[in-house]
């Protein structure tokens, strides 16, 4: 298999990496070091760690973070940009439909037992529309390129997708360690995101909402592995930062306690799940959310970001049918390509994919994280027979795609630099217009020839930079 | 028939409660079968929140109390007039997709024995109204009517393996065997008149509903081997008894709750 290289044709560096190539060709290797030791000083003094679950260990750990950025140039960003934005409207089209009347389905294009009988479709919110007709506010599209012109969209995550303060904080970092390389390259910003986000959040205010909106972001609290994403971008959009035990119900609001008394709460940011919303409308034992949450929800006192539901539009069988969305919503034909994916419960598909498993990634339907998939020519045939055995006991929990060649960027290693596999996840903001920061998180698979790039399975993130014209 | 309907439920607390939440389903489905004169609900003390129809054509209402309090009730009262359209929930406005009532939550997952019966009754979805009546009667047959032996969280399989218990139980039993067989049913909650053999009954009630090809909705009451008629005042519906039930709320407090219910539906002379 070969590999895009983002840096190298042949010998040759590409435009984008030029001065990047020789900054790195002249940097002493103790200097180099140091600034390693540096950034990670940096990272841990800002208290940015990612617990993994299931893993043990540390859960203090750094994900690595790697000094040489990933660049695009602005043609390429424009394109991917397009192909993004189009896949948001088609997929808070998708949801309002399917929330709806259903057109997609009544025109035979999705399967009806795909939408309504999938576990994230929640009857509670059918019917009623959310402000702006948004479900999906915040949507991390999960892209892999593999060559020049040439991107895949692995996975859209349209509930409450989390890395967004990594693409913040790598950039900060670098910025403050290297000042020089931002006089040296024109490099779009994307220190913008938390004002933009809260304008978003502000945008689809509910109906009942008159003034100013006042927007919080909710956590489950500070076991969640990400409560320092949370925390770090309520502190950005200057919001408050929210438990449920914070937030109740009072005839027709939300409001939330404060030292002044109660103040009222129009719009939230979500960062838990929707069966622990509202034990008055969810899981009854819930002692995470607010009780009589959706109730205020539905009748237009409240908003919610993103809108409960909203996780029927990225289930993995449903991502199959994401190019049909555009074509059926927007009449457009899709800019990004999905990979081809085999549906296990379909005959044709499980033959083909148990006669070739080797060659396949092979992933469960709900699952997310890298946990739980098999990357066939990675693994050993003892791997690939047990996982066989797993795909056989519960065939229609599995999808299974063609293994991509991931394209790789130069990347520090212990003798220097080294192409390593990446991947990237742009998020998209969706509110009274749509909006993609340049930039994004890309993640690198930093053992020699991984091409799994999840930060639990040993991956790293880097700066991505978008040129200026 | 013309119906009168009082309905209260009273909580009290050995531990005055800081505050109060509830969501509530008690008002009179909209269809042929029911037409409502006048409704009231009131809670004691409560704040009216948000009223609005849900997907599933049910009226919601929130409600919340200020504490501290130690005692409260939820009051509904009013009259209705009904017609017996052979259990069939005709002219009901509802856009929630039959499909989304196929997925099994706790109270309804089966087990071995409910896999069995669901697989022992005659019939095919071809005539999904026939089959329906013969799961609903095997329902009966399987679990005999007897108040006190299951409680609220008794699940449709134990109630199975007991072969006793109430509405509830049959309602549970009735959906469970339904979807093994492919088609959409769920939980419906709402009052019965019942005056055949003279005896006081708990006159709240629950039966199941199925979704026909043609037809649409049909209750089909299994504790009484029967389909709803104009005995019957229908409220809400849901996946389950909790999903369906009347009255949902959390009591912010700490202490005991008890709990009073006193239904009483009965003929308005002509």
């Amino acid at each position: 298999m070969t590999f895009y290289n983002e840096m190298l044709e042949g010998d040759r560096v590409r435009d984008p990496y030029a001065r990047l190539s020789e900054w790195v060709e002249t940097m002493p290797q103790d200097f180099r070091q140091m600034k390693q030791a540096e950034a990670e000083d940096l990272f841990r003094r800002i208290g940015i760690t990612f617990a993994v679950y299931g893993e043990g260990g540390d859960p203090d750990r750094l994900i690595p973070f790697d000094m040489m950025p990933r660049v695009f140039e602005q043609a390429e960003w424009r394109k991917l940009e397009r192909g993004i934005k189009q896949r948001a409207r088609a997929l808070n089209a998708f949801l309002r439909d399917v929330y709806g009347r259903g057109e997609i389905i009544r025109a035979g294009r999705i399967p009806a037992r795909l939408v309504y009988r999938n576990e994230a479709y929640e009857k509670a919110v059918v019917g009623f529309v959310p402000p702006r007709g948004v479900y999906s506010h915040i949507i991390g599209v999960d892209l892999v390129r593999t060559a020049k012109d040439e991107f895949y969209v692995l996975e859209d995550n349209c509930r409450t997708p989390s890395g967004v303060s990594y693409m913040l904080e790598n950039r900060e970092i670098m910025m403050r360690m290297f000042p020089q390389l931002f006089r040296q390259n024109r490099i779009e910003p994307v220190d913008q995101y938390p004002q933009l986000l809260r304008h978003t959040l502000e945008s689809v205010a509910p109906q009942k909402c008159d003034s100013r909106p006042t927007c919080v972001i909710l956590t489950p609290g500070h076991y969640n592995s990400a409560y320092y994403e949370h925390s770090f971008l309520a502190n950005l959009m200057g919001v408050e930062l929210v438990e449920g035990a914070d937030l109740f119900v009072d005839g027709e609001f939300v409001y939330m306690r404060t030292t002044q008394g109660p103040k009222r709460v129009d719009v939230i940011y979500r960062r838990i799940d929707d069966p622990f919303l509202d034990p008055l409308c969810f899981r009854p034992d819930s002692m995470l959310g607010i009780p009589g949450l959706m109730d205020v929800y539905r009748s237009g006192g409240v908003s919610i970001c993103s809108a409960p539901g909203a996780g029927v539009a990225d289930d993995k069988a449903i991502y199959t049918f994401v190019p049909e969305m555009v074509r059926f919503y927007l009449g457009e034909e899709p800019i990004l390509n999905n990979v081809q994916t085999w549906t296990l419960w379909k005959d044709d598909d499980y033959r083909y994919v148990m006669d070739n498993l080797p060659d396949l990634v092979v992933k469960e339907v709900h699952g997310s994280g890298g946990y739980g998939m098999l990357v066939g020519p990675k693994s050993t045939r003892e791997e690939v027979e047990i996982f066989r055995k797993k795909i056989e006991a519960n065939p229609s929990n599995y999808i299974a795609q063609p293994t991509l060649s991931l394209s790789t960027c130069p990347t520090f290693v212990e003798e220097g630099v080294a192409p390593r596999h990446v991947d990237l996840r742009p998020y998209c903001l969706c509110g009274d217009r749509i909006e993609l920061v340049p930039g994004g998180l890309t993640r690198v698979a930093l053992r020699e020839g991984s091409l799994v790039v999840n930060s639990s399975q040993g991956g790293g993130v880097k700066d991505t930079w978008v040129l200026s014209e | 028939m013309k119906l009168r309907i009082s309905h209260e439920t009273t909580y009290g607390y050995d531990m005055p409660i800081r505050n109060l939440v509830q969501s509530l389903r008690l008002t009179p489905s909209v269809f042929e079968g029911q037409k409502t004169h006048e409704w009231l609900i009131e809670v004691t003390n409560g704040l009216k929140g948000p009223g609005f129809r849900d997907g599933a054509g049910d009226w919601v209402e929130g409600w919340t109390v200020r504490g501290p309090v130690q005692e409260i009730t939820v009051r509904t009262s009013g009259h209705i007039e009904t017609r017996d359209t052979a259990g069939v929930l005709r002219g009901h406005r509802e856009i929630i997709h039959p499909l989304a009532y196929l997925r099994d939550t706790k109270p309804t997952a089966p087990d071995e024995a409910l896999r069995e019966l669901a697989h022992s009754v005659d019939g095919s979805t071809d005539d999904a109204l026939d089959l329906s009546h013969r799961l609903s009667s095997a329902v009966t047959d399987a679990i005999a009517f007897r108040p006190g032996v299951t409680e609220a969280h008794t699940t449709a399989a134990e109630a199975l393996a007991l072969g006793e218990g109430v509405c509830q139980d049959h309602s549970h039993a009735l959906i469970a065997l339904a979807r093994l067989r492919g088609l959409p049913a769920r939980y419906v909650s709402g009052y019965l008149h019942s005056t055949l053999d003279g005896q006081p009954h708990d006159a709240a009630h629950a039966w199941a509903e199925i979704h026909v090809g043609g037809l649409g909705w049909v209750g089909f009451d299994a504790a009484n081997r029967c389909c709803p008629d104009e005995r019957y005042v229908r409220l809400g519906s849901g996946l389950d008894s909790s999903d369906a039930a009347p009255i949902r709320g959390v009591a912010m407090g700490s202490g005991a709750e008890r709990l009073d219910v006193a239904v009483h539906v009965e003929e308005i002379a002509q």
